[in-house]
């Protein structure tokens, strides 16, 4: 079994200019849930710098602690150790400026497109006259090209399609820095290559400080500045950054034959292999019973599907 | 959307899946499927209505006594038109007395003007005795236009006073539970301090609390004379006996409904930063409304069934009084009303339910619930 990739890659000598200060560092974080003999620790000793304007992506297994991480920087959970700062302030719950899509959408099945992306308006921009939120409103709209339904509620789109309203809604709040979790996880190959672009259109043109979740390699290196792979938990801490360096704007088919890129996808994907079988071993030799194959499963969500039951 | 995929929502909300096959075959939709889907749901319900009806008429000739007898459907369904005949006569017969009335109003106003017109001619003693008496008129005419028949109510009169009351019951119940529900959702401390009563009182029967209702009511209304209140004292403890026992469907499930709203909808809402009555009135309510038109479906179907009890023993003019009046009276046509009450309430139960599922529908977006 190879190791070796587990070591830092050795970083191209190129002279970079320094880095720009980070915009969120997150310092020695711990993160668990429950208590007593439930507790199930998460994440451990998380040391994470998110600088501005950069596109940082973070891969890893599901289950690992991906979403946890997330809803970490949004503020909906705080940790239980160490700390996240933004703009040298501690992070202590949500906030208007750190927009986050939601693995599952989380859109409001009783409100239209229009209405769901104006709830945020709406709310973002109280101070806004009633017209200037609504040209807001469409402007996002038709960004993400949904002006033919707008009147729809989310049951009636397909789920590329909620993930753009999803998208917009947070887009329309105008936030400092985007928080994607897995928004293209649940989509097909060819829907999800489709959104894949719009996103990386979107950022373009913005440039707002990103940070994407998700557990695909490929779309990691098409999209982001950085890859920071994620350890397969419990206890998980962040693996060695990779950078990415790769001519922007970039060109999904154009990509598929740089030699750059095979060489990240391989070392990447390498390195999770690597972290995996490392962290199933230690699991082998901690318990003195045999190791059980588990299947690489995990419930994804426990509700009825929507639609019609029975 | 073209008409076809309306009228498929619509099935779909109003849940009556018995209408789709017929707008899929008016569609041009594949023909076998949809006569499968007709067989289904028209003509096997229809088959097994005529097997029961068949069943009650061999029972209805085997089931007799000296005096008495199972009515047979027939016989059900004369009596049946009979009593909305009677009501048919009744209010013709109102109408009649009513237009009388009228009559008699215009032509005394007539007189009481002529009278007023006299009086303003003459002067000293004899003005005065005029316009007492112009005054004795008007009071008359108004006394006449103002006139309500007074005839016995008849059996559509009985069924609007049994629809009253459970409405009535039913709202003041909903006022109670919904509140109340969404209290014991978002304050799992209220729900603690609350379940002990919710689940000693929820299995307890109308008749349990009816002599408790007639006392609340007797000491609300202790002072005041029969003809001075809004409410009659028999409506207002069928209503509240109704309310007792519905409320307790819709408190549970609104309690439910408003505790399990998504927590991401709620991570939503934290991110936006929305204040209290905004989570309350923009995410809470609109989430948990599916469950609480479930529960309030629940309840209007216990109030249903309870007002009927309760017009019984509480002597409201409504369906369970005529059951009980009827039985009392005994005559040859007894038991064919009676028969026919148990259809006519069944009708108006399943009808109640109806609307009740097509409102749950409207509210729970791409989750409608045929059923
Ligand atoms: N609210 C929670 N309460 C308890 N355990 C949780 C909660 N959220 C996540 N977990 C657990 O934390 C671990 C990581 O979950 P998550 O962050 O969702 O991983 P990922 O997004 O990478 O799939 C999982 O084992 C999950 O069961
Ligand atoms: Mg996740």
């Amino acid at each position: 079994m190879s190791v070796a990739v587990l070591d830092r890659p050795r970083s191209k000598a190129i002279a970079r200019p320094a880095p720009p200060d980070p915009l969120i560092s997150m310092r020695a974080v711990c993160k668990g849930y429950g208590s007593g003999v439930t507790r199930n620790e998460v994440l451990s000793n998380i040391n994470l710098n998110l600088r501005k304007g950069e596109f940082l992506a973070i891969v890893g297994f599901s289950g690992s602690g991906k979403t946890t991480l997330t809803k970490l920087l949004a503020g909906l959970e705080i940790p239980d150790s160490g700390e996240i700062v933004m703009d040298n302030e501690i992070i202590k719950g949500p906030s208007q400026e750190r927009g986050i899509v939601f693995q599952n959408y989380s859109l409001l099945p009783w409100l239209t497109v229009r209405g769901n992306i104006a709830l945020s308006v709406d709310r973002v921009f109280k101070h806004w006259s009633r017209g200037e939120r609504r040209d807001h409103v469409e402007k996002f709209i038709e960004m993400v090209g949904l002006s033919h339904a707008v009147h729809r509620r989310p049951h009636e789109l397909s789920g590329g399609m909620r993930q753009r309203v999803s998208l917009a809604r947070t887009l329309a709040m105008k936030p400092n820095v985007l928080l994607l979790d897995e928004p293209l996880s649940a989509l097909d190959a060819l829907t999800r290559s489709v959104l894949q672009e719009e996103i990386l259109k979107i950022w373009e043109e913005e440039r707002q400080t990103c940070l994407l979740i998700t557990n695909d390699v490929d779309e990691a290196i098409l999209l982001a500045d950085r890859i920071v792979p994620l350890n397969p938990g419990p206890n998980a801490s962040l693996g060695p950054a990779f950078s990415v360096e790769l001519e922007r704007p970039r060109d999904k088919t154009a990509l598929n034959h740089n030699e750059t890129f095979k060489g990240l996808r391989n070392a990447v994907t390498n390195y999770l292999v690597a972290v995996r079988q490392k962290s199933r071993d230690d699991e082998a030799l901690a318990s003195e019973a045999p190791p059980i194959e588990l299947p690489e499963l995990q419930p994804r969500s426990l509700r009825v599907p929507r639609g019609r039951a029975g | 959307m073209n008409w076809r995929g309306n009228a498929l929502k619509f099935c779909d909300v109003a849940g009556l899946p018995a209408l789709e096959p017929f707008v899929r075959l008016l569609a041009g939709e594949d023909v076998k499927e949809q006569l499968k889907g007709i067989a289904k749901f028209v003509v096997l319900p229809v088959a097994a209505v005529a097997v029961f009806l068949l069943l009650w008429s061999a029972a209805a000739r085997t089931v007799v006594t000296d005096s008495m007898q199972l009515p047979s459907p027939t016989d059900t369904w004369t009596a049946g038109k009979e009593l909305f005949a009677m009501h048919s006569a009744q209010r013709a017969e109102d109408l009649k007395v009513k237009q009388e009335k009228t009559m008699q109003a215009v032509t005394l106003l007539a007189q009481a003007n002529s009278v007023t017109k006299q009086a303003e001619s003459a002067t000293g003693e004899r003005k005065e005795t005029l316009l007492a008496n112009a005054l004795v008129l008007k009071k008359k005419a108004v006394q006449a236009a103002n006139y309500r028949p007074s005839s016995a109510p008849t059996f559509v009169d009985q069924i609007i006073t049994s629809l009253k009351t459970v409405f009535v019951g039913f709202a003041i119940a909903t006022l109670i539970a919904v509140p109340i529900g969404v209290l014991c959702g978002m304050s799992p401390w209220c729900n603690a301090a609350l379940t002990p009563f919710i689940q000693i009182f929820k299995p307890v029967s109308p008749l349990a609390w009816l002599p408790l209702a007639f006392l609340i009511i007797v000491w609300a209304y202790s002072g005041t004379k029969p003809g001075e209140n809004f409410f009659d004292k028999a409506f207002l403890i069928s209503a509240i006996t109704v309310s007792l026992c519905s409320l307790w469907p819709t408190l549970v499930n609104t309690t439910l409904g408003v505790a399990s709203v998504d927590k991401d909808y709620m991570n939503v809402a934290r991110v936006l930063k929305l204040s209290w009555s905004q989570q309350l009135f923009k995410i809470i309510l609109p989430a948990s409304l599916p469950l609480m038109f479930a529960g309030l479906r629940i309840s209007l179907g216990v109030g249903w069934m309870v007002l009927i009890a309760a017009d019984m023993l509480a002597q409201n003019p409504g369906l369970g009084k005529f059951v009980w009046d009827e039985f009392q009276n005994g005559s040859s046509q007894t038991y064919a009303r009676i028969a026919f009450s148990v259809i006519i309430i069944g009708l108006i139960g399943l009808l109640l339910d109806r609307i009740m599922i097509f409102m749950r529908n409207l509210v729970s977006f791409g989750d409608p619930q045929a059923a």
